[in-house]
């Protein structure tokens, strides 16, 4: 009895630890690559914190909290994310769906409709941004020849205007990032049973009431992802805005996310910018908790 | 013709055995980077150990002409010098470089040599991560104050003593189309472009050139290059006379605005009297003239390389004297050689480095043929400078360099550059009265000064 039990028990030993023992890696990585700083961000955010100097600088107790709080640009870049974030959920969640209902018809050639919308995706965001900069651009640009074509004599500085910048840009983020939504869509569209189809054809249900009343509610979850992850990633927008027009023209589409950058590189100021860091990653967080928290009860009561 | 059997793959190895072998490498790895530590640039950031007493690291921000040209005075260098291992390393020009020279200082691992902007000197000075200078050392090496240009040498002294070693004055000028200023009945009999000075006979010339080109007079950036803007406004606000915009680092605001104002209204009136347009980004200003679109262009020397580069007959000369109030000004900047401040005497290398940065000035025709006004005097009083064309048609515009106010704040592609620029852009294009955009920079200013400053 007691040679087959020995080797079990240490075998069963080991098997405890096998699932730690793989995360062990990942761990180390997500311990000193983002907990790490976490913490640091939020300890930075009680001190004077300079870029210029080593240590941690004076203690500012709530200082730089009240500061930022007190701060007209910190509330005016967290509108101007925000009406990012609007103007690019918005079309990126709806189009997406379009777009994959209008894939999905297709028998023939459905690879290359999927490649096209995907395409983008994969540029970089320095491309998309050159890219852009010479379509948008002023007095030789093609965007502004397109519009005179359809009788505007003095078409919009496409990205020289305080009013159209922003718009501009988001215009820009939704060509280059629908192929990430639309594949999550189309995923979702395989799905939906065969059988689902059928019998509401059966029952006489149209091509636009099937999407309406079929399909579409059968998508929930994946909407609600595709939502979820598409506020998260335009609430942290950066690189594209500080490319094309770096904040300009006077601030209009300045993210929050610059004026960390701003602060913390360009100024060296490194408190200030952990403190408003922090206090974006509360705004995402909220945001992120109240949509789930819709969702969910949303779902209950269906 | 294939063979359509499957050959049989290798035994795959245990796991114990890839782990085992991992480790090795890491140890191996190790080892290397312990004992050969000296070798490597990477195996000395990791161990923080000094590089071999040959090697030179320098570290600059030059890209495009500019960049080439800092390769071909490399070169330069090491051809004489032989026996010494020089590293160059280019950043991305502007705040990203600044704050890689900062860290690695902070971090004790600088390079020896650095290029800086002198508007950004005052700065990093008083942060303590620059090497004091000693007119003693820099004699050895034939660096001596009668040599350099007057103004960047000033502007390279910090609390009395020299910090950095000045390599070029840029300023900000006018560049013009030789052809199109002939139609418009601009030139004198030398080719010279007759006189554009004076509120009046600036506006007179854009608008006489805007009828032969038949687009625009001139251009300059606006969108995205709140910079330029700000050496647009500093430019005429220091020929009206209007002084600094702060002082005591930073802590104090002195802005004069009515001076202000006086600068700001003239700037609206090119936009608003059709002669410049309101809504150009850098790239644009420059094709504007190479196409033929606009006659003049106001931008730095740095983009003599980006024009000539069109093949148009063009000159440049300093930017008109607008307002006559105050002595001749506009906005510049100098780059300069610094030895960011190392952990020891050994890794700091003093000779070596002040060697390379004589040898650098030695090259200073080079550096010259990119745009920039050589600070090194042997070069700039030099026969083959005043043959440089058209080089050498704006060097006089060095000696009316003003360079950005000091502040922490302040200096290239500062957040000051970008809140006076915001705010001169924004009267540029209409949307602000020049009195009310006086009123926004005292203010936005104020709010600059009163934060705590990081050195």
């Amino acid at each position: 009895m007691a040679t087959t039990t020995a080797p079990s028990s240490t075998s069963s030993r080991r098997d405890r630890w096998a699932g730690p023992g793989m995360l062990l890696p990942f761990a180390l990585f997500y311990l000193v690559f983002l907990v790490g700083p976490l913490i640091y961000t939020v300890v930075a955010g009680f001190f004077e914190t300079s870029l210029l100097k080593s240590g941690l600088g004076d203690f500012a107790g709530l200082s730089n909290y009240s500061a930022v709080l007190g701060d007209a640009e910190f509330w005016r870049t967290l509108r101007n994310t925000l009406w990012f974030t609007v103007l690019t959920t918005v079309p990126l969640v709806l189009l997406s769906l379009v777009l994959a209902l209008f894939a999905d018809r297709f028998v023939r050639g459905r690879w290359f409709i999927r490649f096209a919308f995907f395409a983008p995706f994969v540029l970089p965001s320095a491309v998309v941004s050159l890219l852009f900069m010479f379509i948008y651009a002023d007095q030789l640009g093609l965007a502004q020849e397109v519009v005179k074509w359809f009788g505007v004599d003095t078409p919009p500085s496409w990205l020289g205007d305080p009013d159209w910048a922003m718009i501009s840009i988001a215009a820009a983020t939704v060509w280059w990032t629908i192929g990430f939504n639309f594949v999550l869509y189309l995923a979702g569209l395989q799905d939906v049973p065969r059988e689902v189809h059928e019998a509401a054809a059966i029952d006489g249900a149209g091509p636009w009431q099937r999407i309406r009343h079929v399909v579409v509610p059968m998508l929930g979850r994946t909407t609600t992802l595709v939502t979820v992850l598409q506020v998260i990633a335009s609430l942290k927008v950066f690189d594209q805005i500080y490319m094309m027009t770096s904040g300009g023209p006077d601030g209009s589409t300045r993210p929050s996310l610059q004026l960390i950058y701003d602060t913390g590189f360009v100024e060296g100021r490194v408190g200030y910018a952990s403190t408003v860091s922090l206090l974006l990653f509360l705004v995402i967080l909220f945001v992120s908790l109240v949509w789930f928290a819709l969702v969910r009860r949303a779902e209950k009561e269906n | 013709m294939r063979d359509r059997i499957p050959t049989p793959s290798p035994p795959a190895p245990s796991r114990r055995r890839v782990l085992r072998g991992g480790l090795a490498l890491g140890a191996a790895g190790a080892a290397t980077l312990t004992l050969g530590g000296c070798g490597s640039t990477l195996a000395q950031g990791f161990t923080g150990g000094a590089p071999s007493p040959s090697r030179l690291n320098f570290w600059n921000p030059f890209t495009g002409g500019d960049g080439e040209r800092m390769l071909a005075m490399q070169d330069a260098y090491r051809a004489a010098h032989r026996s010494t291992e020089l590293k160059s390393a280019t950043f991305l020009w502007g705040n990203p470089y600044y704050t890689k020279l900062t860290l690695s200082t902070l971090g004790d691992r600088p390079p020896q040599v650095a290029v800086v902007h002198l508007s950004k000197l005052p700065t990093l000075a008083e942060a303590g991560l620059l090497t004091e200078l000693h007119t003693g050392d820099l004699a050895r090496h034939g660096l001596t104050e009668d040599k350099f240009d007057a103004r960047p040498w000033r502007k390279s002294q910090f609390g009395g003593a020299p910090h950095a070693v000045p390599l070029d004055t840029h300023p900000f000028v006018l560049f013009f189309r030789t052809d199109i200023a002939e139609k418009a009945g601009l030139l004198d009999q030398q080719g010279q472009l007759a006189d554009v000075d004076g509120p009046d006979a600036f506006i007179d010339a854009l608008r006489a050139a805007k009828e032969v080109t038949g687009a625009w007079g001139g251009s300059v950036a606006s969108v995205k290059e709140a910079s330029m803007q700000f050496r647009l406004f500093w430019s005429f606000y220091r020929q009206v006379g209007g002084g600094d915009l702060v002082a005591d680092q930073g802590k104090r605001v002195v802005i004069d605005t009515a001076a202000a104002a006086e600068a700001l209204a003239y700037i609206r009136r090119l936009s608003q009297e059709k002669v410049i347009p309101a809504n150009t980004d850098g790239k644009g200003a420059i094709t504007l003239l190479t196409t033929g679109k606009a006659g003049f262009l106001m931008d730095g020397v740095w983009q003599a390389l980006a024009v000539q580069s069109a093949k148009v007959k063009f000159d440049m000369r300093p930017l008109p004297r607008i307002f006559k109030d105050a002595p001749y000004a506009c906005a510049a900047d100098s780059h300069a050689l610094v030895l960011p401040k190392a952990p020891t005497e050994t890794a700091q290398r003093l000779d070596l480095s002040l060697g390379f940065i004589a040898s650098m000035l030695h090259s200073s025709k080079l550096w010259a043929e990119g745009g920039h006004v050589p600070a090194w005097l042997p070069t700039q009083r030099s026969r083959a400078y005043k043959e440089l064309v058209p080089q050498s048609h704006y060097a006089t515009a060095a000696d009316g360099a003003v360079y950005d106010p000091a502040a922490w704040y302040g200096g290239a592609g500062s957040t000051m550059q970008n809140v006076v620029g915001d705010a001169v852009t924004s009267v540029f294009t209409g949307d602000t009265s020049p009195t009310a955009g006086a009123a926004r920079l005292r203010r936005d200013l104020r709010e600059l000064a009163s934060r705590p400053a990081p050195v």
